[in-house]
This record gives structure tokens, sequence and C-alpha cells, in this order.
């Protein structure tokens, strides 16, 4: 995770917060290259079911996933009113479908928390810490738990 | 310019060394040689000689040098070439290749492989071969054919601050050069500065130029200012030459890329003075003198290759890839514009559809590369593999013209050498038991390219035993890769050669059947987006072809519909297109048909079922069906929606990204910037053929998690 050192000299990290399936979630901003929004994508035969297609992304062919039905809530029905967010790790570009996109949140690396230890399913598997932010709690995804189980079992 | 860059272009130079050293041996042969033809073989093998030393590759030079003994020898007739003696020069030649690869490789040659050639030669050399050094000499004074008459060079030699900050002195080089041979030295002081407060003390303002003759070649030259080449500014060319090439490169060319025609001994040489004047002194810088011999060799050097960085070539080719789907886009918007018929805009757009495929085609062919080095090496293999088997094969290359993209001829090597060494291990008998079937003795293996409508086809064609389908079979339900009581048809017992884990020799001999099979060779081919096929016929032998793309980055396909998808079909595997009556369809079971087309069934795929996606139109006599070629059913007929277009489309690999979908080999971006699969029809139709062993194989899964 990329930190630096704020005027006070604590450790800060930028989070990309996010609602998909009704709850907030939230992204490095590091791992994201870009926001856009929903448009049509080409099908994928035997494709699993979050799996929307493929686009077309500056000449590069880049797989579109339902972040909620990936984490285990109901489809997202894409209008023009969602929004792709494009995720880079390593070599591998991936869009992520969610409701919406909130703001962008700076975070004393001390605030995030353990992912307290609950009954495992598709979303908390994803999770690798959370953040309370005033009543609310954001989640912390892990694009790599994320995406190395889906791509596996797309292929 | 680093060691290693050197040492590689020493390698490229051998490769084509190699070919001509090849190409002398064939001739000689084939009885086409005449004396020219010793010489070029002779040089050839000179040439790697001098040009290792250099390297102190010692295996190579040792070895080069017996063989180039025997070769002055049979070209001053004191050896005649006959058959014994052509056998074992081939032999030399596969081996001196082979030390070559061993060089690059940078592992030690096989001894128990070089030993014995040497021996060979040598007894063919009697006691003469003491002779060694004098003969170096001769050799060289006769290549150079008396042309190489005494000529003069002009140096022009700046030194810099550095020159001088290093404690040189132009002096010390002047002299050396005078060393050399007959000096005329004048100097330049105009770029002195002409106040003496502009004057900088450490500055170098003096240019030498310095006419030295009687000289050979620039070699002694550069070796008196080898150390200080970066320090000064220096320019050596022979006296009648306008354009100085950069001392670097120059340099480089004379060390690495002796011209064939006249070797260059590379070991820096003070040449014996020569007594003859120059044979044409030229009192001017600026006069043709000497040309016609001189001005020859450069252009010669220049016109044979050019040596790119492989990734500029990409970076063009995947610019002319944005630049052909731009080209889409555009002539898909101008169709939207709905411009009148007559518009001239429509001729402008043929004509950029025509240029752009013109400057695709063209940044192709750059990449391309005739297969002939590659076959070469394969005769080498199969020779080799012929004197382990102690077979009597006779080796035969056709179309070595061929031209195909640089990584598919790099990527083909392994799996030709498997097929190669299988072809003769497997394929040709021994001759006893070709004797025993009135066969001739001297068994044939044909490896053949050409180029049929957009691919390549390689052929391998030996007259062997051909394929022995109740053993394959037999094999194959021992193997579990059938059930025993399968039926199946000749071709599809063919095809098992390629299942994976199939290796049909009983006895594992060190030439095949090492555990990597024919599955290796066609995963191989299907990466370079080819197809392999074989025909066999008991007794006569047995035929694999490949076809191959000519390209990789761009091919041929027709956009079709399918259930509201647009994709694309490769056009290199569709045979026709039909749009089927009633007539010429015939149902099969619940839900297949078959289209019943020139007296022949052909099963009907449904793409869109096969897709896993629902069909826009759902009676097949409303859909159109494409013919298509494929090796694992022969034919079948693929149904779609509908036809829109044919045009080439740049292939984008999904595999980095997403990873790999069955029956989509990757995808495109269409004109109007939405993306369409490209489908792959082998895929799709092997899901069939795998029907018929998809029972075996949930059972062989079973016994899997079993153990």
């Amino acid at each position: 995770m990329l930190q630096h050192d704020d005027p006070k000299g604590e450790k800060q990290t930028e989070f990309v917060t996010l609602v998909a399936g009704g709850q907030s979630f939230c992204i490095e901003i590091t791992q994201i290259r870009e926001i856009r929004r929903w448009s049509p994508v080409t099908l994928l035969p035997h494709s699993p079911s979050y799996v929307l297609g493929v686009i077309n992304l500056r000449g590069a062919v880049i797989p579109i996933l339902d972040l909620a039905a990936k984490l285990g809530f109901p489809a997202i029905e894409p209008t023009e009113r969602h929004v792709i967010i494009i995720t880079a790790i390593d070599d591998r570009i991936v869009g992520l479908l969610v409701e919406s996109v909130s703001e962008i949140l700076g975070v004393q690396t001390d605030m995030v928390r353990e992912t307290p230890k609950t009954e495992e399913d598709a979303a908390t598997r994803a999770v690798e810490g959370i953040i309370p932010v005033g009543d609310n709690m954001i989640k912390i995804i892990n694009l790599d738990a994320l995406l190395h189980t889906s791509l596996l079992a797309a292929a | 310019m680093t060691d290693s860059a050197i040492l590689d272009a020493f390698f490229e130079e051998c490769e084509d060394l190699l070919v001509a050293l090849s190409d002398g041996l064939e001739d000689m042969r084939e009885g086409r040689a005449d004396s020219e033809t010793v010489n070029a073989v002779f040089r050839a093998v000179h040439s790697i000689k001098g040009a290792a030393g250099a390297f102190s590759l010692e295996d190579l030079v040792g070895f080069a040098h017996t063989f180039e003994t025997v070769l002055d020898e049979v070209r001053s007739d004191k050896l005649t070439a006959d058959d014994d003696l052509l056998r074992v020069l081939q032999r030399a030649g596969d081996i001196l290749a082979n030390l070559v690869d061993a060089a690059r490789d940078d592992i030690p040659a096989d001894r128990d492989q070089v030993d014995p050639v040497i021996e060979e030669l040598q007894s063919f050399l009697g006691t003469e071969a003491a002779a060694e050094e004098e003969f170096v000499f001769e050799a060289l004074s006769l290549s150079f054919d008396g042309a190489a008459s005494a000529a003069r060079y002009v140096v022009r030699f700046k030194p810099g601050q550095e020159f001088y900050a290093t404690g040189n002195d132009p002096v010390l080089f002047i002299a050396a050069l005078q060393d050399l041979g007959p000096c005329e030295i004048t100097v330049e002081k105009t770029e002195l500065p002409e106040d003496f407060d502009s004057f900088v003390w450490n500055e170098g303002y003096l240019t030498w130029q310095i006419i030295v003759g009687d000289q050979q070649n620039d070699l002694a030259i550069r070796e008196v200012f080898q150390f200080a080449e970066d320090l000064c500014e220096l320019q050596i060319a022979e006296e009648d030459l306008d354009e100085d090439a950069p001392a670097g490169d120059a340099d480089l060319a004379d060390v690495v890329a002796p011209d064939v025609d006249t070797p260059v001994d590379v070991a820096p040489v003070d040449l014996p003075p020569v007594d003859t004047p120059p044979a044409a002194p030229a009192p001017e810088a600026d006069a043709p003198s000497t040309a016609a011999a001189k001005t020859e060799k450069p252009v010669k050097r220049a016109a044979s290759t050019l040596r790119v960085d492989p990734e500029r070539v990409d970076r063009l080719i995947n610019a002319v890839g944005e630049l052909i789907i731009n080209q889409s886009v555009i002539s898909q918007r101008i169709d939207e514009a709905e411009l009148p018929n007559s518009a001239e805009l429509y001729g402008d757009l043929d004509d950029y559809k025509l240029l752009a495929r013109e400057i695709q085609e063209g940044v192709m062919a750059i990449r391309a590369q005739p297969v002939k080095p590659l076959f070469q090496r394969m005769l080498r293999i199969g020779r080799e593999a012929a004197d382990a088997t102690g077979k009597d094969v006779n080796l035969i290359t056709e179309g070595e013209g061929t031209e195909v993209d640089k990584i598919v001829v790099e990527r083909l090597a392994d799996p030709l050498t498997h097929m190669i060494r299988n072809a003769i291990d497997h394929g040709i008998e021994s001759p006893e038991d070709r004797a025993a079937t009135d066969k001739p003795k001297t068994g044939t293996l044909r490896l053949t390219a050409s180029q049929r409508s957009g691919s390549i086809v390689i052929e391998i064609i030996d007259d062997g035993a051909g394929l022995n389908r109740k053993r394959i079979k037999q094999i194959a339900v021992e193997k579990g890769l059938v059930s025993a009581d399968a039926t199946l048809s000749e071709q599809e017992i063919d095809h098992l050669l390629f299942a994976p884990g199939f290796s049909t020799a009983s006895v594992v001999t060190n030439l095949s059947g090492r555990g990597v099979g024919m599955d290796v060779v066609k995963t191989a081919i299907t990466a370079l987006g080819g197809r392999i096929a074989i025909s066999s016929v008991a007794g006569q032998g047995t035929t694999f072809s490949i076809t191959l793309p000519l390209t990789l980055a761009v091919m041929d396909g027709m956009i079709i519909h399918i259930g509201g998808q647009t994709m694309v079909v490769p056009i290199a595997s569709i045979l026709e297109t039909i749009r089927p009556s009633p007539a010429d369809l015939a149902e099969i079971g619940l839900s297949n048909h078959l289209l019943r087309i020139r007296g022949e069934y052909v099963p009907i795929i449904d793409l869109a079922s096969r897709l896993g996606i629902a069909p826009r139109a759902t009676a097949l006599t409303d859909r159109v069906l494409l013919l298509l070629q494929t090796e694992s059913v022969s034919q079948c007929a693929l149904a779609v929606d509908d036809i829109l277009d044919q045009r080439q489309v740049v292939v984008k690999s999904m595999k980095g990204s997403y990873g790999e979908i069955s029956g989509i080999s990757g995808a495109t971006i269409l004109g109007d910037g939405k993306i369409a699969l490209i489908i792959d029809p082998e895929a799709i139709a092997a899901v069939q053929a795998n029907e018929l062993n998809a029972q075996v194989t949930a059972q062989r899964e079973v016994s899997h998690a079993a153990t």
C-alpha cells in the first residue's frame, strides 16, 4: 500500500469509497486506473453470472465484473447511472461495476481495523480490513483475493 | 557496443555462413558444383574460423581448421570429392553448426560427436596436415584473388579534451601510423580561435589528416587507435570514398561480418608490405579512382540485410493494427452519415483502405523470414537421426524460399525437430524391412513449405510404413484415452496421436519417445494459430501437414451475427457459406441436423447453443451455414444468424486479462468501437468429437480421484 507522511508525521492511505449491494466498500486509490460510466458490454460465453462481459478501453479488451454479484449480493441491473471502476493489479486490468462511487477517504493507517472473525462468505473473503467512519463502517476490498478466485473460476 | 552484442552479431553472421556452407555442400553432392562452389564452402568455413578465433572459441576454431584444411585439399584438386568424402564433409558441416550452437548457448561441445568426425577428416588428409601455418597465408592471398591491391586510407583524427586529459600524445599515434606505411600528413588549424580571449587552454583545436599508403584493409590502422577511439573524433576511410562510416560500427562490421568474397582475418595482422604500388593512386580525394573493385564491396554488404531491433518492428506492427481499426471506424462513420452514393469520399475511402492494407502487408513482410535456415537445421537433425538409427534416409526440402513470420520460424523449430525425428525413428523402416517390401532401400523424407491462399503449409512426408492404426488404438485403450469398444474412424484414430500422454514407441529410444509426444507439437502449432493434420496410407507413408497463418496479429475474418452479438469467424477455416433450403437439411435424433452437400452429410453445429446464447432466428432455413474445415471432424457446418461483412481484424488476446474461454480464440475491436469475439472453429468442432469420449474421460477422472 502506498503510504505517505502527512504534516503531522502520521502514515496516511487514500481509499475510494463505493456502494455495492447496498453496503459501503472501499478500494485503495493506487489500484484504481479510472472511473467511467456504464456502457454496454460484449457478452462472454460460458462465463459465471458475475462476469458481465468485456469492453473496449482505448484498444484494450477489459473484462467487467459485477462487484455486488461477485460478493454474493443480488446482481446489479446496470443502467446509465451505474459506474465502472477500472482497477489494475500488476498487469491485469479488470473493471468492477458498482452502484455508486462516493468519495476519496484519507485514512491514518492506525485507523484500519482487522476484519472481525465471522462466518466466511464471498464478501468476507474479499475484505481485508474495516475502517470506522462516524456511525458507518467501510470495508476494504482486497482485489487480489477477489480477482484471484473469480478469474480462475471464469477460465 | 558491448561484447555480447558483438558476439550476437557474430552468431547471426554464422547463421548466414552456415546456410552458404550447406548450400554449397548440397550442390557438390548433386554434382552441380564448380570450382567456385568449393571456394564458397571453403570461405564460409574459413570466415567462421576467423571470427571464432577473435572470440577465443577454441572448439570451434579447432574443428573449423581441420574442416577447412580438407576443403582446401579439395579446392586445389589434391582430393577428389567422391561420395565418401562428401558424406564426411556434410557430417562435418552438421558438426560445425552444432558447435556454433553450443558456443552460442555457452555449453561445452559434445566431444563424442566431434572427435570421430575430426578423425575422419584427418584420415583424408594423410600426412600433409602438418603444413598449417603456410596454408593459412596461402588461403588469404588466394581469397583476395589479386583484386586486393594495396589501398590508401584517409585518417581524420581530431583529439578532444579527453584525449589530452588522459595523457595521450598525437605524435605517438602519427608515428605508429608511419610505421604501417608511407604517410602524407596535413594539419588543419581552421578551428583555432582568432583572438586569444576565446582560446580555451585544454581544448583540442587541431585536426590531422593522415593518408596512409600500402594498406590491404583498415584493420591495422584501427588497431593503432584501438584504445583512443572514444577519446577523439576519428574517421578512417579508403581514399576514394566520400562517406566515412562511423568508426565504431565499421569496426564491428569488419570484425564480425567478413564479406563472403573477401574473408578478412580477424586477428589484427601486420600485413607484409606489398611491393606493387596502389593500382591507381588517386592524387585527389574526390577523384573516383580505384572505384570499381572497392565500391562494389560496401554496396553489396549494405544490400544484403538490414538488422533492426525487433521491438521497433513490433511497435510499428501495433501502430498499424490501430490504423486498421481506425480505418474501419472511419468507414463505418462515413456509412452512417449516408452520403449520396456519388460522393467522392467513397473513392477516397477505398484508397485509404488499400493503403492501410498495403502498409500492413509491408510491415508484416519486415518480420517475414524464409524458412531456409530452419529447414537446413531440420536436415541436420534428420541426418543425425538417420545416423543414430542406422537408417538410410534421403532428406529433401522444397520451398525453402517461403517466408513466414519470424516468431513462427522460431517457434516451429521444436515441433519440427520432434516430427522429423519421429518420422525417421518410427515412420521410415529399417533398410532390411524396406527390402522385404519391395521398396527402395533408401527412405525418403520430404520437408516442404508453400503458401496457399493466406496460409503457409508445411508438410513432412515420409515413405515409410504408415501409421499402425491398430496399434495406436490399442495404446490409446491401454492408456485410457478411449474405451475399448469405441468405434473410431481412421481419422479419429490418427488424431489420438495428438492426445496428451500418448507415445507410440514401445521402446523409448534416445531420439523420440522421451515422454513429450505429439500433443506438445500440436499445442505449439495451435499456439501459433495453426492446425496440424495427418494422412497416412499403410505401407506407403505418412504425411503431416501444418497450416499456419501468414501473420499473427491481423487476420481476415467473416463478421457474423449470432443471438444479437457480433462475432468473427476466421476466413481461413471457412470453405463456403450456404443458405440452406429445406431439401439440404436432414434431421438426426431429436435436435441434431445434418447438412446434405454434394452427396455428403455434414453435422450442423448451432453456434448459439454451443456458446450458451439464444439465437435470433430459430428455423435453420432462416439462418446461414458456414461450412468449416477442421481437423477433428474434417467438415462441419456452423449455423449463425447472419453474415455482415468480411474484413481484416486485429487480434487481441484475452488470456492476460480474463483467461481462456472455450470456443473463443480472442477478441477484436470493430469499427463502432465495440468488441467482437473471435470464434475458434477448431474448439467449437472439437466439442462434438469429444462428446464421444466424454464418458471415458469422466471415468478416468473418477479413477484419478480415487488414487
